[in-house]
C-alpha cells in the first residue's frame, strides 16, 4: 500500500502531511510518557522489529503471499503512541532509503499505514479487553479482531484520500471494492499472525504487552525471608511503567478531534475550490449506460476544453500553493513548539530519569 | 587509602518477587584485579547493576571511591564505574565506533579537542584506532568486545567492571583482551565463568553463591579447593590443573 | 536493512554530488519531487525535461544507468496498477489496437507512471550518493525532531542484528524440516515473530542500561555537526530550481 509520488494530488498530500506531522508530534509526547528516557532505544528496537517482521511473508491463497503491516502489533505490544512512532519511522526510512513510497506521499502513507492502523487497532483492542473477561484468551481474541479491522480501515482511509485527491479517474466504488476486498484478505492473515504473536508474548512475558497491563498481579518483595507488598515507589528493574490508560483515552480523543478538524477543514476547502469531484461522480453515473456513444463521439481531446482546463489548472494550482504553504507553516510550528518544549524541559526530564532508574 | 569499591549488607529482590541478593559484603582496593565467580543465577549480574546504581532500593550500601551510590551523585558514580556488558551489540549502539566511544564523555559534557583526545586515547588502549569510522556491526566479535571496553575506558573510570569478558571469543581474541586488561592501570572487577581466565588475570577471587559472598581469597587457592568448588557448582575445564600453572 | 541493504543502495564515490552536505541533498530531492508532483500532466515535455535533469545528476554522480534502472523496479506494483487503469477507468473511450481504453484512464496511468518514476529515481539517486549515517544527520539538520532521528538511528543500528536473528530462527526452523507453504503454518511464523519481539524488546532494555551506564539522561550528546556553505546550498538547489522553471512553463504554456 506504499503510495508513490503523484498518485494523490498535491493539496491532499500536503493535508495528509499536516495530519501526519501533528499525530507524530502528539505521539512523541505520548511516547515519552509511556517510556520516558527509554523511548529512543526501545522505540528504535521495536521499529527494527517491525521492519524485520515486514519481511516475514505469509502465504495467502493461490501462491501469493502478503506481509504484515505491523501497526496493530505495535499498538498492542508497545502502546499507541510508540506504535505510531515506530511505524512512521519505518515508513520514513523506507521512503528515504529504498524509494518505497514517495517522499511527497509520506504524509499519505503515514496517515493510513501508521496512524489509522495503530489508532483503530488500539481503540478496538482496549474496547474489547474492557468487555471480555480478564484472561489471556481475551487478549488473543481482542488482538485478532483489532488487527483484522485495522487493515481494511487503512484501506478505507486510503480510499477516502483517493476520493478527495486521487489523480486518476477510476471510480471510487471500484477503488473501494478492490482495496477493501484485497485488504480484508490481507487483514485475515495479519490478524492471525498478530493474535498468535501477541499470544506467544503474553505467555512468556506478559509484562511486555502494553495493552495487557491490567492483567498484571500485585508485586511482592521478599525482605528477611518474609513476603511484603512492594512499596509503590520501589524502583523497578523491569520496564513496569505506570499504566497511563486513563490519560491515554483522553489523549486519543484529543488526537481524533484535532485530526478530524484538520481533515474537515482541508476537505471542505478542497471541495469548494475544486468541485470536479462531485461533478465527476454525477457525470460518471450518466456515462455508464451509454459508453459506446461517448467512445465514438468527438476527438478524445475535445473534453479538455480550454476554458475548463484553465479553470481547473488555476484552482488546482492555487490549492497546491496554499496547501504547501500551510504544510510549511504548520510543520514549522510543530517543530518550533517541540524544540521550545525540549529546551525548557531538561529539569523535569532529569527528575524523571532519576526516579525511573 | 580509600577502597575503589565497598559493598556492605547488600540485599535485593526484583519486583516479581525473586530475591537475588541476600547481604553481599565485599571490598576491593584501588588497582586490584578481582574475579567474581559463581554459578548461573547466583546474582552476579544483579550485583553488577547495583555498582552504578541502575538497581537500587534494596537494603545495604554501595560505595565507590568513598562516594555512596545514591540518587544525588548518580552522574558522578556512572562516570566512575565503567561496566562492559556481556553482549557488545548491547553496548555499541551508535552508528560509528568513534561516536560510540565519544558517547560517554560527551554525555559528561566534554567537547571539541578534549573529546577527540579522549576518544583517540581510549581506542589506542585497545588497539582499535584505525577502525574509528567504521560502523560497529561491521567489526568482528572480538573487535566489538574491544571497542566496548574502549567506550568505557574513554570515561576514565575508577573501576572497570566486565561481565563475562571472554565469552564467545576465539583464543587469539581472548589473549589479546587479556593483554589489554593487564596493561590498564585501573581497578578491575571481572565477572566470569572462565576459571582459567580468572586465574590468569586476577590474583584475587570472590565466589558469589545464593546471593552472598561464599568465599574470598587468592584465585589459585579457591580453584584448588575441590570441596568449595563442588559446593558452588564451579568446575574447571577438562584437563586444567590450576596447581600446575606457574603464577 | 542496515549494512546489507545499505551496501547495495549506497555507491561509494567522490563525485561532486557525493560531496554535498546531506541536508542540502535531502531538501533538493524533496523540493524536486514537490515540483514534479505539481506539474500538470498534460505538459508531457516537462516530464521529459525532468528526466533529463535527473540523468544529468546521475551523470555528475557517476551512478550507472543500469544501477538506477534496477532500483526503479520497486515501483512495479504501481506500474501494474497504472497498466490496468486505462481498462477500468471511467470516461471517454478511445480505440487502440482494437481495445477500448478509457481516455482519462490513459492520462491517469501516464500521470502516476511519470510522477512516480521521477520520484523513485530522485530518491534512488539520493540514497546512492548519501551514506546512511549522513542521511540521518541531514534529517536532524533539517529539524526533524531529535527523538525521531534517534529512533531511526537505533532502527538502522539494530535492523541488521534483528534481521540476522530472524534469519537464524528461519534456518533453525528449516533445519528441522519446516517450510512455510500454507495457512496452517501461520502459527509457527507467529511464534517466531513473538520470540523475535521479546528478543528485540529485551535488547532494547539492555541497550538502555548500557546507555544509562554511560551517563545518558534522555537526550543524545551532540558529537557530529554538518553544515553547508551558501555555494553548496545553491549547487544542491540548482536541481529543484531548474525544475521549478520547467514546471512554471508547464503551467503557462
Amino acid at each position: 500500500m506504499h503510495v508513490p509520488d503523484g498518485f494523490i494530488n498535491a493539496p491532499v498530500s500536503a493535508a495528509a502531511g499536516v495530519v501526519a506531522a501533528g499525530a507524530v508530534a502528539v505521539s512523541l509526547r505520548g511516547a515519552r510518557r509511556e517510556l520516558d528516557e527509554r523511548t529512543a532505544p526501545l522505540a528504535g528496537l521495536v521499529a527494527a522489529f517491525i521492519f524485520a517482521v515486514q519481511m516475514l511473508n505469509f502465504p495467502v491463497a493461490a501462491g501469493t503471499s502478503g506481509h504484515l503491516l505491523g501497526g496493530a502489533l505495535a499498538a498492542i505490544l508497545v502502546g499507541p503512541y510508540t506504535g505510531v512512532l515506530c511505524v512512521s519511522v519505518v515508513l520514513l526510512m523506507q521512503g528515504v532509503l529504498f524509494a518505497d513510497g514517495g517522499l511527497t506521499a509520506l504524509g499519505v502513507n503515514i496517515t493510513d499505514m501508521a496512524i489509522t492502523t495503530t489508532v483503530v487497532a488500539y481503540l478496538v483492542f482496549r474496547g474489547l479487553v474492557k468487555v471480555l473477561p480478564r484472561s489471556r484468551r481475551s487478549i488473543t481474541v481482542a488482538s485478532f479482531v483489532a488487527s483484522l479491522l485495522s487493515v481494511p480501515a487503512a484501506a478505507i482511509v486510503f480510499t477516502l484520500l483517493y476520493a478527495i485527491g486521487g489523480t486518476t479517474d477510476v471510480s471510487i466504488g471500484k477503488v473501494a471494492t478492490a482495496m477493501v476486498g484485497v485488504h480484508v484478505l490481507i487483514g485475515i492473515g495479519e490478524a492471525v499472525i498478530t493474535a498468535l504473536t501477541v499470544g506467544a508474548v503474553v505467555a512468556v512475558r506478559p509484562d511486555l504487552v502494553y495493552g495487557a497491563r491490567g492483567l498484571q498481579q500485585k508485586l511482592k518483595l521478599r525482605v528477611g525471608g518474609e513476603l511484603v507488598d512492594a512499596a509503590p515507589d520501589t524502583p523497578a528493574a523491569a520496564p513496569v511503567a505506570a499504566p497511563v490508560a486513563a490519560r491515554s483515552h483522553r489523549k486519543i480523543w484529543v488526537i481524533g478531534l484535532v485530526t478530524s478538524l484538520v481533515l474537515a477543514g482541508f476537505v471542505s476547502f478542497y471541495a469548494s475550490a475544486n468541485p470536479d469531484g462531485l461533478e465527476k461522480v454525477a457525470h460518471d453515473k450518466g456515462i455508464d449506460s451509454k459508453t459506446e456513444e461517448h467512445a465514438s463521439a468527438d476527438s478524445p481531446l475535445a473534453d479538455y476544453g480550454v476554458k475548463d482546463v484553465t479553470d481547473a489548472r488555476l484552482s488546482g494550482g492555487l490549492a497546491g500553493v496554499i496547501g504547501v504553504g500551510v504544510t510549511v507553516v504548520a510543520g514549522s510550528a510543530v517543530f518550533w513548539a517541540l524544540r521550545r518544549r525540549r529546551t525548557s524541559e531538561p529539569t523535569s526530564t532529569e527528575i524523571r530519569t532519576q526516579q525511573s532508574v | 587509602m580509600t577502597a575503589s569499591l565497598e559493598v556492605s549488607g547488600l540485599a535485593f529482590a526484583y519486583p516479581d518477587g525473586h530475591q537475588a541478593l541476600f547481604g553481599v559484603d565485599l571490598t576491593i582496593g584501588r588497582g586490584e584485579r578481582v574475579a567474581l565467580l559463581g554459578p548461573n543465577g547466583a546474582g552476579k549480574t544483579t550485583l553488577v547493576l547495583h555498582l552504578n546504581g541502575i538497581l537500587t532500593g534494596g537494603a545495604g550500601t554501595v560505595t565507590v571511591a568513598g562516594l555512596p551510590v545514591d540518587k544525588r551523585n548518580m552522574a558522578e558514580i556512572r562516570r566512575k564505574v565503567g561496566i562492559v556488558f556481556q553482549d557488545p551489540d548491547d553496548q555499541l549502539f551508535m552508528p560509528t565506533v568513534r561516536e560510540d566511544v565519544a558517547f560517554g564523555p560527551a554525555a559528561a559534557g566534554l567537547k571539541g579537542a578534549e573529546l577527540e583526545d579522549r576518544v583517540r586515547k581510549a581506542l589506542a588502549l585497545v588497539g582499535m584506532e584505525e577502525f574509528a569510522d567504521r560502523p560497529p556491526h561491521h567489526l568482528s566479535f572480538g573487535q566489538r568486545r574491544r571497542v566496548a571496553v574502549a567506550t568505557v575506558l574513554a570515561m576514565e573510570p575508577e573501576i572497570l567492571v566486565l561481565d563475562e569478558p571472554s565469552s564467545n571469543l576465539d583464543p587469539a581474541s581472548r589473549r589479546e583482551l587479556a593483554d589489554i586488561l593487564r596493561s590498564l592501570d585501573v581497578t578491575v572487577l571481572m565477572v566470569t565463568h572462565d576459571l582459567p581466565y580468572a586465574l590468569e588475570l586476577c590474583p584475587r577471587s570472590l565466589i558469589l553463591s545464593e546471593g552472598v559472598i561464599a568465599a574470598d581469597g587468592p584465585t589459585g587457592d579457591l580453584l584448588t579447593d575441590e570441596d568449595l568448588m563442588r559446593a558452588h557448582r564451579l568446575e574447571l575445564p577438562f584437563g586444567f590443573d590450576p596447581a600446575s600453572v606457574a603464577r | 536493512m542496515g549494512a546489507g541493504h545499505a551496501h547495495r543502495l549506497y555507491r561509494a564515490g567522490h563525485s561532486p554530488v557525493h560531496a554535498l552536505p546531506p541536508h542540502t541533498k535531502l531538501a533538493a530531492v524533496f523540493c524536486f519531487v514537490v515540483v514534479v508532483v505539481s506539474t500538470p500532466r498534460e505538459a508531457m515535455w516537462a516530464f521529459a525535461l525532468y528526466a533529463v535533469l535527473l540523468a544529468g545528476v546521475a551523470y555528475a554522480a557517476r551512478v550507472p544507468a543500469g544501477f538506477l534502472l534496477k532500483r526503479l523496479l520497486i515501483e512495479i506494483p504501481f506500474v501494474a496498477f497504472a497498466v490496468l487503469m486505462p481498462f477500468v477507468a471511467e470516461g471517454e473511450r478511445v480505440q487502440v489496437l482494437g481495445m477500448s481504453l478509457s481516455e482519462s484512464g490513459l492520462w491517469g496511468a501516464w500521470n502516476v507512471l511519470a510522477k512516480g518514476t521521477l520520484g523513485v529515481a530522485a530518491s534512488v539517486l539520493l540514497a546512492a550518493t548519501t551514506e546512511l549515517r549522513a542521511l540521518l544527520l541531514g534529517l536532524q539538520r533539517l529539524k526533524l525532531p531529535p527523538l525521531l532521528v534517534q529512533i531511526a538511528s537505533f532502527m538502522i543500528r539494530y535492523g541488521d542484528v534483528i534481521t540476522d536473528e530472524m534469519r537464524r530462527m528461519r534456518i533453525a526452523r528449516e533445519s528441522r524440516g519446516f517450510e512455510a507453504s500454507g495457512v496452517r503454518h501461520w502459527g509457527v511464523l507467529a511464534k517466531s515473530a513473538g520470540a523475535l519481539f521479546i528478543r528485540s524488546y529485551e535488547r532494547g532494555e539492555r541497550v538502555h542500561l548500557a546507555m544509562v551506564s554511560r551517563g545518558y539522561a534522555g537526550s543524545m550528546p551532540v558529537i557530529d555537526e554538518v553544515s553547508a556553505s551558501r555555494a553548496q546550498w545553491s549547487y544542491a538547489l540548482a536541481l529543484p530550481g531548474t525544475a521549478l522553471v520547467v514546471c512554471l512553463l508547464g503551467w503557462t504554456l
